[in-house]
């Protein structure tokens, strides 16, 4: 038993430290005052400063922010509208056509996703003109697409937990379908939807192959930003946008696990 | 009976608009795409026009419709060692990126499934919190870490067990290694859901019939744990087969994958048809561990609703 013990808190140790080893790194060389990435020169914001002086870094990163936002609103209205759909809606003809085309953007690798999207906006425009370049408008187009599986497969999994029978007896009282979506179901599956949002909008800001694709010139992302400029080599501005970034995460991690203890509190 | 009627009628219409908009909008870019590339995979290059390639389609000057296919994109990608070198080396990196997410997720699934249930939801997130930092900055790291310069020869020059930095960075290495690191999180969660659901009486039960532990675990965990095993290393690898970002920060020139040859024949050469083809081999490689996911998916469902 003694042994079973000390062999899974190795695992733990072992697994943990290679998760955030990396991260913990670049949380401690983002405050160096030394341009050297691996040399400690001294505590410093210098590298702070220069990220939010970096004019071209911060419209980056106001394009993804924008982007991000769009296309999860949209990919959470249409996610939820499939997931809807797949829960509720029983046997229909194309179901099983819907439910591979819900699946597909999960499992395909970015770079055939990437390359079909790209390809048919040009076919489309050579056909109907529209649209016209490659753009805002064609990263939305492709960030919803690829991001609204996520959606739709977290409110699929939420209505299959919850009680059909609520809206069955709201429908036995003469309620229409769209009054209990908008009474009934949907503030049900409210966390279900925050929770769909915010994973499409950080995998939009984080995606980097399919917006290379679809993106056109004077549209670089955030992530096309910092991908060109690493691919340069070490950029100590890097280390402090990451940082800025776990910090970010951190703390909404940190609250929801406060919400989500709290409420086992109160349950309990 | 009348009102009855007309509101079966208003629910029935209702019913088509709402399953159509969802419908639609995926024929039109996600179904249509494909079938655009597959289309493009079978046309000639053609340079200096905007798109870069030949319609199928044309009529003669004769009236007369002609169909011109060109198979040479797809008898080229056998023919030059470049492809064939870029696939092989893709699916070997991709086979051992999992391997070594399965050697480090497996102990650690195994660890949170079996720990305290109050620190359980803690562990979990821990596991899923990288998956939400940038993707690119955890791949950036490994460039600090592995460079000539970089943590690990610098910790290794400074104990003194090597004199000259190991070249780390800009090797397979560094790719598997980055690769292994990124997917690690899609390894762990299948396996933990897995194994959070093992019955740990039966444990008990083959050690009162004498079972050593380590015959028990070779007899009853894993092969009960499997189906999270597959669902994992599926999640890994078929991602890894078609990775692009890695390749090209970690990797040297000469750690060819097929994401990144792909690219490279889009945006460098121009080659749109032959592009094409190489996405459409690629996804017909990997059309047989997609739907093989997909069936496990849909089996799981179905006990879930169970």
């Amino acid at each position: 038993m003694l042994k079973r013990t000390i062999f899974q808190k190795l695992a733990l140790i072992v697994g943990f430290s290679f998760l955030y080893l990396p991260i913990l790194l670049i949380v401690i060389f983002s405050f160096n005052e030394s341009k050297l990435v691996t040399v400690w020169g001294g505590f410093s914001f210098k590298w702070y400063g220069e990220l939010f002086r970096d004019e071209v870094m911060l419209s980056a990163a106001w394009l993804s922010l924008k982007v991000g936002f769009i296309s999860a609103t949209l990919a959470t209205i249409f996610g939820t509208i499939a997931g809807l759909i797949m829960a509720r809606f029983g046997p229909f003809k194309g179901r099983a056509l819907l439910a591979g085309m819900m699946s597909t953007p999960m499992v395909m690798p970015e770079v055939i996703l990437g390359i079909s999207f790209l390809l048919a906006f040009v076919a489309m425009e050579k056909m109907i003109g529209w649209p016209a370049d490659r753009g805002f408008v064609t990263l939305i187009i492709a960030h919803t697409t690829f991001t609204l599986a996520y959606v739709s497969v977290i409110v699929q999994s939420r209505l299959a937990d919850m009680d059909p029978s609520i809206d069955e007896a709201a429908q036995d009282l003469g309620a229409r379908p769209l009054k209990i979506f908008f009474w009934i179901t949907l503030p049900m599956i409210i966390p279900a939807l925050a929770s769909g949002w915010l994973l499409a909008f950080s995998l939009s800001v984080d995606d980097v192959v399919i917006s290379q694709f679809v993106s056109g010139p004077g549209y670089t992302t955030l992530p096309l930003k910092v991908f060109s400029s690493v691919k340069l080599g070490i950029d100590p501005k890097i280390n402090a946008l990451g940082t800025l970034i776990v910090l970010i995460v951190g703390t909404a991690a940190l609250i929801s696990a406060l919400t989500v203890m709290r409420r086992a509190k109160k349950k309990g | 009976m009348k009102t009855f009627l007309n509101r079966l009628k208003s629910i029935r219409i209702g019913r088509g608009t709402v399953i159509g908009i969802p419908m639609l909008w995926m024929i039109i870019f996600l179904f249509l795409p494909f079938a655009i590339v597959f289309y493009i995979s079978l046309t000639s290059l053609s340079e200096g026009t905007s798109p870069p390639y030949t319609d199928i389609f044309a009529w003669g000057s004769d009236g007369l419709l002609t169909i011109k296919i060109n198979l040479a994109n797809y008898t080229g990608l056998v023919l030059d060692n470049l492809y064939l070198i870029s696939y092989a080396s893709s699916v070997g990196y991709a086979l051992m990126a999992t391997f070594f997410c399965l050697l480090i997720g497996y102990p650690l699934a195994y660890a949170i499934a079996r720990s305290n249930p109050a620190h359980r939801t803690i562990f979990l997130m821990l596991v899923i919190m990288p998956f939400w930092t940038s993707f690119l900055i955890r791949v950036y790291a490994w460039i600090g870490i592995l460079k000539e310069n970089g943590f690990i020869n610098q910790i290794l020059m400074g104990l003194g067990v090597i004199n000259d930095p190991i070249p780390m960075l800009y090797t397979p290495f560094a790719v598997v290694v980055g690769m292994t690191y990124t997917y690690l999180p899609f390894m762990i969660l299948p396996l933990y859901s897995n194994l959070e659901k093992f019955d740990l009486t039966l444990l008990e039960a083959a050690a009162d019939l004498g079972a050593k532990p380590k015959t028990a675990w070779f007899r009853i965990t894993l092969p009960l744990s499997m189906p999270g095993i597959i669902a994992g290393s599926l999640l890994v690898f078929i991602p890894a087969c078609g990775e692009y970002v890695i390749p090209s920060l970690l990797g040297g020139p000469e750690t060819l994958m097929i994401g990144r040859t792909l690219v490279d024949e889009f945006f460098a050469n121009r080659d749109w048809p032959v592009a094409s083809a190489v996405a459409i081999v690629l996804l017909a490689f990997l059309l047989i561990p997609i739907v093989w996911f997909q069936t496990l998916e849909r089996k799981a469902d179905k006990k879930g609703a169970k």
